[in-house]
């Protein structure tokens, strides 16, 4: 497989997820934020986490508007792959290729942890490696992750299984983590091909540094 | 021109910034306050003297990039 991982002014965890997906045993390249296109081939682009543009004005909003994002709207919109991790989902949300939006975190606090998270739908290209109602420990280190989206978008969302991941203890109960609309941490998109979640997968890969799960995670991207 | 553009959480949108603010105000002994939201503002200069056309720009700048319409909504002030 071959994977895009976009690169912005601020973004920072760009090379721990191409070392994630070669890992993983497949090529990856970075694509700055001023190309007007995508590498040729591609199988997945990936939005990495960090902090474009410094967050100002709301986090991944000017983001959205780099030269490279027209590129990965149309890819989307042809049915081509997109994960956003972190500020790569607030990206995606701004962009509009996913539903809802990522408020300031109800305590105010950057949280920085690891997390327990329970599989709400893993019929999907994302999370096919993983079962309905598992527990995945990933960490989490946002200030923006209070997912928000109203009551209509909500239905959909739950109707038409988009919610991917909540946060939740160790039995899959979900927990109020940073005021999350019924603590969700990951969605996609109506055509289940975009994908964000605020959890890191590409930090749970070796057992040393805590949690292997996120090779689970990535993994689905392979079968799919 | 000028432009003052107010951009806030949608109303039933928590804001925690300001009810942060609102416990701070409580502890400092002021009593009857009963919320308090933070927004901000972006005031943005322009170049023509059409008031329409000022609006009119302004609010796509609203619109696209200055509130995400999916939480916020923006009053625009113009003179």
């Amino acid at each position: 497989m071959k994977v895009a991982v976009l690169r912005f002014p601020g973004t920072n965890c760009e090379f721990d997820t191409q070392y994630a997906f070669e890992k993983l045993g497949h090529t990856t390249q970075l694509v700055w934020h001023e190309d007007e296109t995508l590498p040729k081939d591609i199988d997945l682009v990936v939005v990495p986490g960090g902090f474009s543009y410094g967050d100002y004005l709301r986090s991944g909003s000017i983001a959205r508007f780099s030269p490279v994002m027209k590129a990965v709207t149309s890819y989307a919109n042809d049915g081509g792959k997109v994960l956003g991790i972190c500020n790569g989902f607030q990206i995606l949300t701004e962009a509009g290729l996913l539903p809802g939006a990522l408020k300031r975190n109800n305590n105010l606090h950057f949280i920085s942890k690891h997390q327990n998270l329970c599989v709400i739908n893993s019929n999907n290209a994302f999370l096919n490696q993983c079962e309905k109602g598992e527990v995945l420990n990933i960490p989490i280190a946002h200030a923006d992750g209070n997912y928000y989206i109203d009551d209509a978008g909500f239905k959909k969302l739950e109707a038409n299984e988009q919610i991917l991941l909540r946060y939740s203890d160790s039995d899959g109960k979900p927990v109020v983590v940073n005021g999350s609309v019924t603590s969700i941490a990951g969605v996609c998109n109506e055509n289940k091909n975009v994908f964000g979640l605020m959890p890191h997968p590409e930090r749970a890969l070796e057992a040393i540094l805590g949690s292997v799960d996120g090779i689970r995670m990535l993994k689905g991207f392979d079968a799919s | 021109m000028q432009a003052i553009v107010n951009v806030f959480l949608k109303e039933g949108v928590l804001d925690p910034q300001g009810k942060a603010a609102h416990h701070a105000i409580d502890s400092l002994g002021f009593t009857g306050v009963s919320d308090v939201r933070i927004g901000k503002q972006i005031i943005i200069q322009l170049d023509t003297d059409d008031k329409t056309k000022a609006e009119a720009e302004v609010k796509e700048m609203c619109e696209t990039l200055l509130a995400n319409t999916v939480i916020e909504d923006y009053t625009i002030e113009i003179d």
